[in-house]
């Protein structure tokens, strides 16, 4: 059995922030204007909140009714001609995966963006079995070039200069290091990816919307990748989540609206195909992946998690997310989002992620189905703290702070002691001041001579006050 | 007429109400002058305020970071010191929110009901309860950035989140723009969070100090001289960090500033 240690965010962010005076600072401000974006394109919906509730009930509604609906779609995709398969776990998904590509002699795989995936860890499986996957969305190819997962669910490579993009081109491709055009760099990749779209056995996907009426689902791109992908090779695969149910085709209609905005602050993707069975001659296999996902629908605290349609953003308004990057998380799934999931997976390794959170609140109000993640950060805080998963130094002086503070007597005492020793404050109480990291780019705040209480008891306490 | 009289029997029902003053502990300890300024201005519009002596900490550091086991005492003892006042004030928006939103692991008795529904931020208590229109006695002829916390915006809603979409509103600035002389700057990201966050600032040093930075310099740069606010705590933050880096900016409470002083 291998160790699982727990993931480092703090330690992770600080040194995003202190590699350079470029990356943190471009990072955030690349996802602070698409916030602004975000926040005019849906100021311009006068109905924008009363759509997010529609989004909410949309998705509430399908996920307590989620057998039927899994039923109803795997009926009406079936008479379309489309195989169903059901994966309980990813390493299910990912045998399936294979057991398709090897029945059809597939070597080369093309593929289109899907975290779903990423979560299963799918590409390492099947390379291992020899099969040659590559990326074709243009974030995704940069990683996966650069060896690394997403750092964002809509943006994989934002965490990257166009420097660092020109630098990694010359590395694996062997581009000239100097050209950091935008233009030019596009170009590289179509050039060597579209080759790769002729060759593939097989086109892969996600799905960002799966419709329990039609049978049909939905992909949402912005550069026609997975059309591509899914038009080329004679084989289509997709991974789709159960919880990507979506009861009737008129539902689009609210999450279209919503999807784009939300994700980039534009009014729809450059894409957004409807898959309807296979092609003529063509084969369409479409796994329905758990992995985690019924266990999550039970679990009465964060179940509502399972209503996210990926939009990321709640990661783009994240103040602490713009400030880490979304690698620091050590985790499939970054920013608010994943602190509210990635947890589901395994709680030890992820238990210092809902502390990676000032819980600002910013991502349930931007949220388009209304998931309560900020609430759900402080829940699973409880839960951390209840498994005794809390960091070392907050255990101790909570203790010692939890009796202080229920206790007025040996409160105002270790005050008076603590108050001329000490010329500072914020967590005297909470944090040995030789590991209290406060003054290492702040200063620190004076302790005043006199406590209000004092104040108080000086000047007022001749009022006949109810306490006194 | 009649709008006069109910003005009047409201004033009444006001004063005859007991308000229960309460001062989170770090205000106690390190801000002792915005406890001064809250009571004073408080008084000014003649209440009958009370400061129960054995008030400590509403448990808000242990309750936001899950500990729930060792903010019971704290928050058990808030609510006997607090339960027997008609209303409870605080300057200060996080510990409200902690009482209001957060003092639900407890069982919920009367009592505790009473108190979580009837304790109110400083700046909600003036504008929706007290609708204060003038503070004659004030006057601060200073260019302000307003600071709303988080937990003041999100949690009680004294100004619309800039994420919703709807009528905006800021009851703070409500409030500042019956100063004399004060005039508001805008700044470019009001509602982001400054990276405070309670133990955060301490646990998340770096996101944490990189974020209060921003905002220094984004008050800067619309020309402030003062930063005023509802919540102390974050300015606690954003001062440290404006004073390392040698940033020309001053931090104050909306109490000081609405009741004249004392600074």
């Amino acid at each position: 059995m291998s160790i699982v240690k727990q993931v480092n965010p703090v330690a992770a962010a600080e040194l995003f922030i202190i590699q350079d005076q470029v990356h943190e600072p471009m990072h955030d401000r690349f996802l602070w204007g698409t916030t602004q974006r975000r926040n005019q394109q849906a100021a311009a919906i006068p109905e924008w909140e009363e759509l997010r509730e529609i989004a909410s009930r949309i998705k509430e509604h399908m996920l307590t009714h989620l057998d039927h609906y899994l039923e109803e779609f795997e009926h009406n995709a079936t008479k379309r001609g489309a195989h169903i398969h059901w994966a309980l776990d990813a390493s299910e998904h990912n045998q399936i995966v294979y057991s398709i590509l090897h029945d059809h002699g597939v070597k080369e795989l093309i593929k289109s963006k899907s975290m779903l995936q990423e979560e299963c860890q799918m590409t390492p499986f099947l390379e291992k079995r020899g099969i040659r996957v590559v990326e074709s969305d243009l974030g995704e190819r940069i990683q996966q070039l650069d060896g690394q997962p997403p750092s964002h669910i809509v943006f994989p490579a934002i965490h990257k200069t166009r420097q660092d993009v020109a630098k990694l081109f010359a590395d694996t491709i062997g581009t000239d290091p100097n050209n950091d055009d935008p233009h030019f760099l596009t170009e590289v990749v179509r050039n060597n990816a579209r080759p790769r779209f002729l060759a593939a056995g097989a086109g892969m996907t996600g799905g960002n919307f799966a419709i329990a009426e039609t049978g049909t689902f939905m992909v949402c791109t912005n550069e026609g990748n997975a059309d591509i992908g899914a038009s080329v090779p004679p084989l289509h695969i997709a991974s789709i989540g159960i919880e990507k149910m979506i009861p009737r085709v008129e539902d689009m209609g609210v999450f279209l609206r919503l999807l784009a905005r939300s994700a980039e602050g534009a009014p729809l993707t450059q894409y957004s195909s409807h898959f309807s069975g296979p092609r003529k001659n063509g084969e369409l296999h479409i796994v329905l992946v758990d992995n985690g996902r019924s266990r999550r629908l039970g679990m009465p605290e964060f179940w509502h998690s399972l209503k996210c349609i990926r939009c990321g953003a709640c990661m783009n308004t994240c103040p602490v997310y713009r400030r880490s990057g979304g690698l620091s998380y050590g985790a499939t799934y970054s920013g608010p989002i994943g602190v509210i999931l990635d947890p589901t997976f395994d709680e030890f390794k992820y238990s210092e992620l809902p502390f990676h959170s000032t819980l600002c609140g910013s991502c349930s109000e931007v949220c388009p189905v209304k998931i309560d993640i900020s609430d759900q950060i402080l829940k699973w805080r409880r839960v951390m703290a209840e498994k005794g998963y809390l960091p070392l130094v907050k255990k101790l002086s909570f203790g010692v702070a939890g009796h202080v503070f229920g206790h007025p007597e040996e409160y105002h005492t270790l005050q008076k002691a603590a108050g001329p020793a000490m010329d500072h404050a914020p967590y005297f109480l909470l944090y040995n001041n030789s590991l209290n990291p406060w003054t290492r780019d702040r200063e620190l705040p004076q302790v005043a001579k006199q406590t209000f209480r004092e104040w108080y008891l000086a000047n007022r306490s001749e009022d006949g006050n109810v306490q006194n | 007429m009649a709008q006069e009289t109910q003005t009047t029997s409201r004033q009444e029902i006001l004063e005859g109400m007991k308000i229960g003053l309460f001062i989170p502990c770090y205000i106690d300890m390190v801000y002792p002058e915005v406890g001064v300024a809250t009571l004073q201005l408080l008084e000014r519009f003649g209440l009958n305020v009370g400061y129960p002596l054995t008030q400590t900490c509403c448990g808000q550091p242990m309750s936001n970071s899950g500990d729930e086991r060792n903010a019971e005492a704290a928050e058990q003892l808030f609510v006997d010191n607090f339960k027997d006042f008609d209303c409870i004030v605080g300057p200060a928006g996080s510990c409200v929110k902690q009482v209001r939103c957060h003092f639900d692991r407890m069982e919920q008795t009367d009592e505790v009901k009473h108190v979580r529904k009837h304790t109110y931020e400083l700046v909600e208590f003036l504008h929706d309860i007290l609708k204060v229109d003038a503070f004659p006695w004030a006057e601060f002829q200073h260019a302000v950035a307003i600071h709303n916390s988080c937990s003041s915006v999100r949690g009680l809603g004294i100004a619309k989140p800039s994420e919703i979409v709807g009528v905006p509103f800021d009851k703070t600035a409500n409030l500042l723009s019956k100063v004399k002389g004060l005039v508001l700057v805008p700044v470019d990201r009001p509602d982001d969070c400054c990276g405070f966050g309670g133990t955060f600032c301490v646990t998340d040093e770096a996101v944490s100090a990189r974020m209060g930075l921003e905002k220094a310099h984004d008050q800067v740069r619309h020309g402030a001289e003062y930063v005023v606010s509802p919540d102390m705590s974050c300015l606690m933050h954003q001062q440290g960090v404006a004073r390392r880096a040698g940033l020309d900016l001053k931090y104050v409470h909306v109490a000081q500033v609405l009741n004249a002083g004392p600074f």
